[in-house]
């Protein structure tokens, strides 16, 4: 009976604190609604193992604050149709972006809870991967097609744009969400 | 030279976290090592800050948990404020702190467990997941998003936002009363809430049976436990002090000021990750290694104060030697009853009138220049200590998180698993979903520690000593 093809959504976490992802969550029963238009095909909360090809939405949540993640955000530009930057680190870089303030900012968040805040063996951990100098945006790195600011956004404004792209309709973002 | 395996999981692929299996020349298991591969920095980036900024800041090192982050953070603020936060405020903070256990265990259970018990550990991982519970048990996974929706709504209620609700804790207290409306709302939705509770307990009991391997193999060895207890040495999530007992349920320290951890609480550092090694100062490290979290909790708690609560502890002690359970998959087991312990004393709270006065805060400035404060997060014992100058700005911070305890454990109970399932220079079949269960069941806070919700997807690499790889599986 099922003919229509599902939207392969996908949803990325990378320097942020899960709490966007904890408000598509919140979009509760209707997540069971949205099983029946959308397939899951990479999120932290489900299984698959690698980035996948011709994905048509992806939201990212966090902002870019090692090597590591700007690898997977490019590739994630690469493979996906339509780039959401989702939440306010991926859109303005936030809270981990602080750090971005003090000088030499990497050094010093790694001094800090390496070295000084430590009783035994001090050291800066290095098999592990390598922070950048400056925490960025998603925007600064790979062009974005939407944004959905908010800290975390509510969960109706998820559902908004959901609903909209999925219907195939361009989500008019303007007085919808706002930082913090 | 030894060899190692390293097993990446999909977190490793976005560079969070993955797993390294080393072995003897003998090709026996020498140690795993779990690398935790994200970091912040909050305990520098906070600093030139004013302090009540802090639970707001701070409350964003979690998604999942943040209100323990903005109870910790706001007791610390307390103290510097110097002042006591009126009753109501302190039983609101509780209320509130209840709605985020109970959601946060909801989704550890149903949300990333469950579908492994429904849908069977070696199933398409594709379908692994909530979705997967959804069109395998659509009941079942409609209650466990109503209960997780249920903790989150008295977030929303007390606090007026579900994530990140930061403008209602304040130090001395909250920034407004409950209202007579919204207690009522939580009322009227708390029988559904309970139900669900007291059946997927009883279901889950039916599980157990079938479960007899993953709860014999699944980091079931002696460790010491930690956690705050009350005065009496009954379960506690917002207040008390520290207990600490050893694996043969002996008190080895009782009522210990949560505010003097750092003579008891020491961190050790390794290169290979991002998080810490906390350790029981007297046994020095590495041999200090205790866990903390729902099932440390019910190990050192005597009782849990509710009645329905109370039996199920009872029933639940008899799993161990003395009252102890060793094995971290009960994790799973201890977060229903909590679930069931938290939604009797959202009852018990909200049917106390006083929980709608509207004296909820205790005004003060800077009256010292250190705070600490410590609850129980859903995962474990969180401390959050600050120091300020005069007018207040933060110029230190250390916090040490609940999944941090554990990390010695961890690494024990990859080990264990390892040392099962690795034999010579082949991976056995079986291995990957042994490795992924372990880590599930001590749901490590994976956004304040980690980056995979949940469902860790493995990619196990076996090496030789000259680096060439040998063998190669991925679920």
């Amino acid at each position: 009976m099922e003919t229509i093809a599902k939207t392969r959504m996908a949803t990325m976490w990378l320097s942020g604190c899960s709490g966007c992802h904890m408000s598509f969550l919140d979009l509760d029963e209707s997540l069971i609604d949205l099983a029946k238009k959308v397939q899951i095909v990479y999120s932290p909360i489900a299984d698959v193992k690698v980035f996948p090809e011709n994905v048509d939405v992806t939201l990212i949540e966090g902002a870019v604050g090692d090597e590591e993640q700007l690898e997977l955000l490019k590739k994630a530009r690469g493979q996906s149709k339509i780039l959401i930057s989702f939440g306010d680190c991926a859109v303005t870089g936030n809270v981990p972006a602080l750090r971005n303030a003090f000088e030499d900012g990497d050094k010093a968040v790694l001094q800090r809870a390496y070295i000084e805040n430590v009783d035994v063996n001090p050291q800066i951990p290095n098999d592990v991967p390598k922070l950048l100098k400056k925490v960025r945006p998603l925007h600064e790195i790979v062009k974005i097609d939407y944004y959905i600011p908010g800290c975390p956004p509510p969960s109706d404004i998820i559902s908004y744009v959901l609903t909209e792209l999925l219907s195939g309709r361009t989500p008019k973002m303007e007085g919808r969400s706002r930082y913090g | 030279m030894n060899k190692k395996i390293v097993i990446n999981p999909v977190t490793r692929i976005e560079g969070h976290a993955k797993i390294t299996i080393f072995l003897k020349d003998d090709d026996s298991v020498k140690e795993a090592r779990f690398h935790v591969t994200d970091f912040r920095g909050f305990e520098k980036f906070c600093e030139g800050r004013p302090f009540y900024e802090m639970p707001g800041i701070t409350a964003r090192s979690c998604g999942i948990c943040p209100v323990s982050h903005l109870m910790a953070s706001a007791k610390a603020c307390d103290s510097i404020v110097g002042v006591k936060p009126p009753t109501t405020a302190v039983m609101l903070r509780r209320l509130m702190h209840m709605g985020q256990m109970i959601q946060s265990h909801a989704l550890n259970l149903f949300h990333l467990s469950f579908p492994d018990f429904i849908l069977g550990m070696d199933s398409d991982p594709a379908e692994r997941n909530v979705f997967g519970l959804i069109a395998k048990q659509p009941d079942l996974a409609r209650q466990g998003i109503r209960l997780r929706k249920f903790g989150q709504e008295i977030i929303e209620k007390v606090a007026g936002k579900r994530i990140h609700s930061n403008e209602w804790v304040i130090p001395g207290g909250a920034n407004w009363p409950l209202t007579k409306e919204k207690a009522d709302y939580l009322k009227s939705n708390l029988p559904e809430a309970l139900d669900t509770a007291i059946n997927t307990l009883a279901l889950f009991k039916t599980w157990l049976p079938g479960l007899e391997d993953e709860v014999q193999n699944f980091g079931n060895f002696p460790t010491y436990y930690l956690g705050l207890v009350t005065a009496k040495g009954g379960l506690e999530h917002y207040d008390g002090k520290i207990r600490i007992i050893d694996a043969d349920g002996k008190i080895v320290a009782d009522q210990l000021d949560p505010t003097t951890y750092n003579e008891y609480i020491g961190e050790a550092v390794e290169p290979w990750s991002y998080m810490k090694f906390p350790y029981y100062k007297p046994l020095g490290y590495p041999d200090g290694n205790y866990r903390v979290g729902p099932l440390a909790r019910l190990n050192i708690s005597s009782h849990c104060g509710t009645p329905l609560a109370d039996e199920e502890l009872e029933e639940f002690k008899k799993l161990g030697k003395n009252g102890v359970v060793q094995s971290t998959f009960h994790y799973h087991y201890a977060r229903l009853i909590e679930v069931l312990f938290c939604l009797e004393g959202v009852k018990e709270i909200l049917e106390n009138p006083d929980s709608l006065s509207e004296r909820v805060s205790s005004r003060a400035f800077v009256n010292n220049d250190q705070g600490v404060g410590v609850a129980e997060a859903p995962r474990g014992t969180l401390i959050h200590h600050y120091a300020v100058d005069p007018q207040g700005l933060i110029v230190w911070a250390n916090m040490i998180i609940a999944t941090e305890h554990n990390n010695l454990s961890f690494n024990k109970a990859v080990t264990q698993v390892a040392q099962k399932y690795v034999k010579g220079k082949h991976l056995q079949e079986g291995m990957l979903n042994r490795v992924e269960a372990v880590i599930r069941a001590f749901d490590p806070c994976l956004s304040c520690a980690t980056h995979a919700i949940g469902n860790m997807p493995l990619e196990v690499q076996l090496l030789d000593c000259n680096g060439k790889l040998l063998e190669r599986k991925v679920r």
